[in-house]
């Protein structure tokens, strides 16, 4: 509204009045005069401060110790050998983790070639959709006891872990189960057949949603699976084992072997494995090509992004600030699909950067087990150094940098959330995936020059858009190459929604009816 | 006292079956009923004879909750019928004697059918959030405007069940209308009407909201034509008798 | 997304220390109400007493911001609070329809502030705004500053007629601009009344009032809000979208009647440690 279109009928009905408003017995004077314009800061301070509100985990019982999983128990790794799982947010030992190694792989191969011949391929659909109907129903029963354990390993906020993940995670599978007896709707005049021992390898950044999205669809499509977790994350995996032995799932449906790079690799190289899918860095994913071509294996691959989330002019301002905050420092910035580049268009710029400033300020970081946390730990030091490397390059680089000044805990990995203005599309912090809460801003003037620079990127998992203008978002959405676009929100995750990316973010798609196609052969 | 006690012959309590309208339990307001015979012919117990005010009731109740049911999520919906389906299990016995009480089955085949009936359940609960994937569509239309075809609930429906088998038939029908939205009013077999209105307590302990699900008995040929005069009715399916079928779908006709 | 903000605000945890403080903050911010056909001089001594001593003195509860009255019970509401501190606030403007002529608007107005109304709670035109005359629902805003003065001026929108989120931002902009004091988001005799995501969306308006001008709006979410963790959750967001500065009854209000003795229970609750019983709080 302008307002000039409205004038001031009296003379004396300005906002300056000075009026007395007396309260609880004493006078307070509301301000006679208006805020010069470089005093008007909202504070956040600590006029009504929130008490700590941390979630018990008293009745959360971690092991000492985890074995691996294979053929339906679990077992000591042949090495012996144990790392430790540590919680990011203080510091401290959790639990420590078997190391498995190609002997070990090789076992869970073989436990798992023997139950897709012997069982799981032989088995009705129907009754293959009923494991996975029980697996949902006794995750949503163990809801909280899984988040606290997701939060203590991986530094999520509690929020997150309970709100988002693990309702997401009975979600997947409910929703694949469903599939298991449909998979012929799914792909009519065809015939669709299981491919039999799959390779699935997951990121530490939602441990047990990745671990979801693997197992589910390829379950429902009657193959077999070796699992492997995350090496700083293993734990909700190995309880979920045990959630799989209380469901009953017929031994060696499902192995999985914890360990790092050297499980990953025994993985990749093992020769009766039928398909590889891997979610994780670029980097590590063009090693698995390397290694794969040539073979006879199927792959995917969800890789890093570096998505572009464009804000117009005609945007609802105050919630697409809801939309950015949601998109970049939701889960510590730990998303490969965050938006991490943020192209505001140039009228609105400062408008975005104030709004924005304010409302970080009132982000909340620290003690992840706390519900009134907004933001955890970050996952691991060697993460929390590539993230202040990252930001120092863009500061020599001559972005400036603007960061909450909420106070971080002493012990643990913690990181404030963080924006840098005055960035080119040419710093290397508009160019690499920093995986952390750090947002790079950007300007454009007009639509087209929005969808140039927001495919200017060697990724494509992501993007996002706000306006106002329902044609402009059809515009912008067909011309993204990214291979999820979010209008008007930001992080939306849903199982029945397909998603992966285009170029350097990966192939192949998760969730959806398109996530079936990965696991299976159509005849 | 001791004999009472010691008498080899305990009097039976018998159970009310009653119309199940809006999740709750009514009589008739006409107070009138039929008797359920067993298979041989002998009195079993009593039902409701639904009128055409009864009738009215249920669509009311299904108008009501038509609104609410249709929009939550497809997931919820989904879980909601395979809660239904763990309920079902849960009370497999109870559903197998009545079954072969009234309808003079065998025990196999009872049990048979009382199985097909939860996973019958447990496989539409998965339709719930995919049909919409499978029919729905994004036109590719030649002109610059964004097309697409998705599929909505038609509203409240009216399901005239066969005798037999007693008890698949009346969960696919009701499994296969509501898992997308719609609400719906069972008409109950004028033969073995018992096993349904059992089965109407599983629904009532399920998650369904009340009036989701609405359950009548009485003479199929009154109720037929109570539901094809009905305006706010907006489909009916499957009335298994033939004449009646024609009747029905000439009348549907005439208020088209 | 507006929703969605609202149900994230809803999720704050507010334990111990901070339920205390923040409960005898909704107390003190409350304007304890009573708009009925049937309101008597009796039944507004009732409310006034209970504004202006809540609770038993060993729980140190502050005194309610104001009462909330009918311009026929201005006059008595005075009376009975005296030199208490506490204000007389008073619907006006033929409240709660607003479908009168502007003058016998202003006439009520008048009225109501020589009867000794500290505060001045008016709605707004719906009819007008819906039909496009927003020209005029912000002429008749103005005029009543006009005659209010000093006297402090709430313009009640009635959200539950305006329905759409942009019709909020919109009324809200004209009633700021046009010199409320404080924008309110009900009557309480439509529903729905305040809602989480409308004041947001209020809030929000004042947000970007304060920016530009430097001046600090009011906010009075009434009608709705029942028991103490709804206005737990109402503190929260005012604290998370506008600040320090708004957690004061000058600039921040319930209307409510039912609210108060929950807010007391729970309060007790804290205190005592015991699951209150209703019987222990007196009746408004």
């Amino acid at each position: 509204m302008k307002n000039s279109r409205l004038s001031k009928k009296s003379s004396n009905g300005s906002h300056a009045l000075s009026t007395t408003i007396v309260t609880n017995g004493h006078l307070t004077h509301r301000d006679a005069k208006p805020v010069p314009a470089n005093q008007r800061q909202l504070k956040f301070g600590n006029k009504w401060s929130y008490a700590p509100a941390p979630e018990s985990n008293s009745f959360v019982q971690l092991q000492k110790r985890y074995d691996l999983f294979i053929n339906g128990k679990f077992v000591t790794p042949t090495s012996k050998k144990y790392f430790d799982s540590i919680n990011p947010a203080n510091e401290n030992k959790l639990a420590e983790i078997a190391a498995a190694n190609a002997h070990d792989v090789n076992q869970a191969v073989t436990a798992a070639r023997r139950a897709y011949e012997k069982v799981w391929s032989k088995i009705s659909p129907r009754e293959r959709a009923k494991y996975l109907y029980r697996i949902a129903r006794i995750i949503q029963e163990k809801s909280r006891e899984l988040a606290i354990m997701e939060t203590m390993d991986g530094g999520k906020t509690i929020k997150e872990s309970r709100d988002v993940d693990i309702p997401l995670v009975a979600a997947h599978f409910f929703y694949y189960a469903g599939w298991a007896d449909k998979l012929n709707y799914a792909f009519p005049g065809r015939t669709p057949r299981s491919i039999g021992v799959v390779g699935q390898i997951i990121p530490w950044n939602f441990p047990l949603l990745m671990a979801a999205w693997k197992l589910a669809p390829a379950l429902a499509c009657g193959n077999t699976v070796v699992l492997k977790p995350a090496e700083t994350t293993s734990i909700t995996a190995m309880h979920l084992a045990q959630i799989l032995q209380e469901a009953e799932l017929p031994d060696g449906v499902v192995n999985i072997v914890t360990g790092a790079g050297e499980t990953g690799r025994a993985v990749v190289e093992h020769s009766d494995i039928n398909k590889l899918a891997f979610t994780g860095s670029t980097e590590v994913g063009k090693l698995i090509a390397k290694q794969v071509a040539g073979t006879k294996k199927k792959l995917t691959l969800e890789l890093g992004g570096k998505a572009a989330h464009i804000i117009f002019e005609d945007a609802p301002i105050d919630q697409a600030i809801e939309g950015i905050v949601g998109g970049i420092y939701f889960n510590q910035g730990h998303v490969c699909c965050a938006g991490s580049r943020l192209l505001v268009q140039e009228g609105v710029y400062s408008t975005v950067i104030r709004k924005l400033r304010d409302r970080i300020a009132t982000l909340r970081v620290g003690d992840p087990l706390d519900k009134n946390t907004d933001i955890g730990a970050i996952n691991s030091k060697p993460q929390l150094e590539k993230i202040r490397s990252l930001v120092q390059s863009g500061v020599e680089e001559g972005a400036k940098l603007e960061q909450s000044s909420c106070p971080l805990p002493r012990r643990g990995y913690f990181y404030p959330p963080t924006f840098l203005t005055d960035v080119t599309a040419s710093h290397r912090i508009a160019r690499e995936e920093v995986f952390g809460p750090v947002l790079s801003v950007m300007t454009f003037r007009t639509p087209e020059e929005a969808i140039e620079r927001a495919n200017n990127t060697p990724y494509g998992l992501s993007a996002g858009v706000w306006t106002d203008k329902g044609s402009k978002i059809f515009k912008i959405v067909n011309k993204m190459r990214a291979g999820v676009v979010w209008a008007n929100t930001y992080n939306k995750f849903d199982p029945t929604s397909p998603f992966g990316g285009y170029k350097e973010s990966g192939f192949g798609r998760e969730g959806g009816l398109q996530g079936l196609l990965p696991y299976l052969t159509l005849d | 006292m001791a004999t009472l006690l010691s008498s080899p012959k305990r009097l039976d309590v018998h159970k009310t079956y009653k119309l199940f309208i809006g999740g709750k339990y009514v009589r008739s307001e006409s107070g009138h009923s039929i008797p359920a015979l067993s298979e041989k012919g002998k009195v079993l117990d009593n039902v409701c004879r639904a009128t055409r005010k009864d009738f009215r009731d249920a669509v009311v109740a299904a108008r009501a909750a038509f609104g609410g049911w249709a929009k939550n999520s497809a997931y919820l919906r989904s879980q909601i019928l395979y809660r239904t389906a763990e309920m079902l299990q849960n009370r497999r016995e109870e559903l197998i004697q009545e079954l072969i009480r009234s309808t003079g089955v065998t025990r196999s085949q009872a049990e048979k059918e009382v199985t097909l009936s939860i996973d019958r359940l447990v496989y539409f609960a998965g339709w719930s959030d995919k049909y919409t994937q499978i029919f729905g569509s994004v036109n590719p239309v030649a002109s610059s405007h964004f097309n697409f075809s998705t599929l909505e609930p038609t509203g409240v429906v009216a399901a005239f069940l066969p005798d037999l088998p007693a008890l698949l038939p009346a969960i696919t029908l009701m499994a296969t209308t509501i898992l997308s939205g719609n609400t719906v009013i069972l008409i109950g077999s004028e033969r073995y009407p018992l096993p349904i209105v059992t089965f109407a307590e599983i629904i009532s302990t399920s998650d369904i909201p009340g009036g989701v699900v609405n359950i009548l008995t009485g003479k199929r040929s009154e109720l037929v034509s109570h539901a094809a005069s009905h305006m706010d009715v907006n489909a009916i399916v499957n009335a298994p008798e033939f004449r009646n079928c024609i009747k029905l779908c000439m009348k549907a006709a005439c208020l088209i | 997304m507006v929703e969605e903000r609202a149900t994230a605000l809803t999720k704050r945890s507010i334990k111990t220390t901070a339920k205390l403080a923040g409960l005898k903050m909704a107390v003190s911010m409350m304007d304890l109400t009573t708009l009925e056909g049937k309101d008597t001089p009796g039944k507004v001594a009732y409310l006034c007493r209970k504004a202006m001593q809540p609770a038993d003195p060993q729980y140190n509860v502050p005194s309610c911001a104001a009462v909330c009255v009918y311009p026929n019970l201005v006059r008595y509401a005075k009376r009975f609070l005296g030199n208490s501190g506490v204000h007389v606030a008073s619907v006006a403007t033929s409240f709660p329809s607003g479908q009168v002529p502007l003058k016998i608007k202003l006439e009520d107005t008048k009225r109501a502030k020589e009867e000794g109304a500290d505060e001045i709670d008016m709605v707004i035109d719906r009819g007008a705004f819906l039909a496009g005359e927003h020209q005029k629902v912000f002429d008749e805003i103005a005029a009543v500053k006009e005659v209010c003065g000093e006297t402090h001026l709430k313009v009640i929108l009635e959200t539950g007629e305006l329905l759409t989120y942009d019709n909020v931002r919109l009324a809200s902009q004209i009633a700021i601009e046009a010199g409320g004091d404080f924008i309110k988001t009900s009557t309480g005799k439509v529903t729905p009344a305040a809602t989480l995501p409308v004041t947001l969306v209020m809030l929000e308006t004042i947000r970007d009032y304060f920016y530009a001008t430097g001046i600090r709006i009011g906010m009075k979410p009434a009608g709705g809000i029942r028991n103490a963790k709804q206005s737990l959750a109402y503190l929260v967001m005012v604290r998370e979208t506008l600040g320090d500065d708004w957690l004061t009854p000058d600039l921040f209000r319930f209307g409510a009647s039912t609210l108060l003795n929950d807010v007391l229970m729970q309060i007790a609750k804290v205190v005592d440690g015991n699951y209150q019983s209703a019987d222990y709080f007196s009746l408004p």
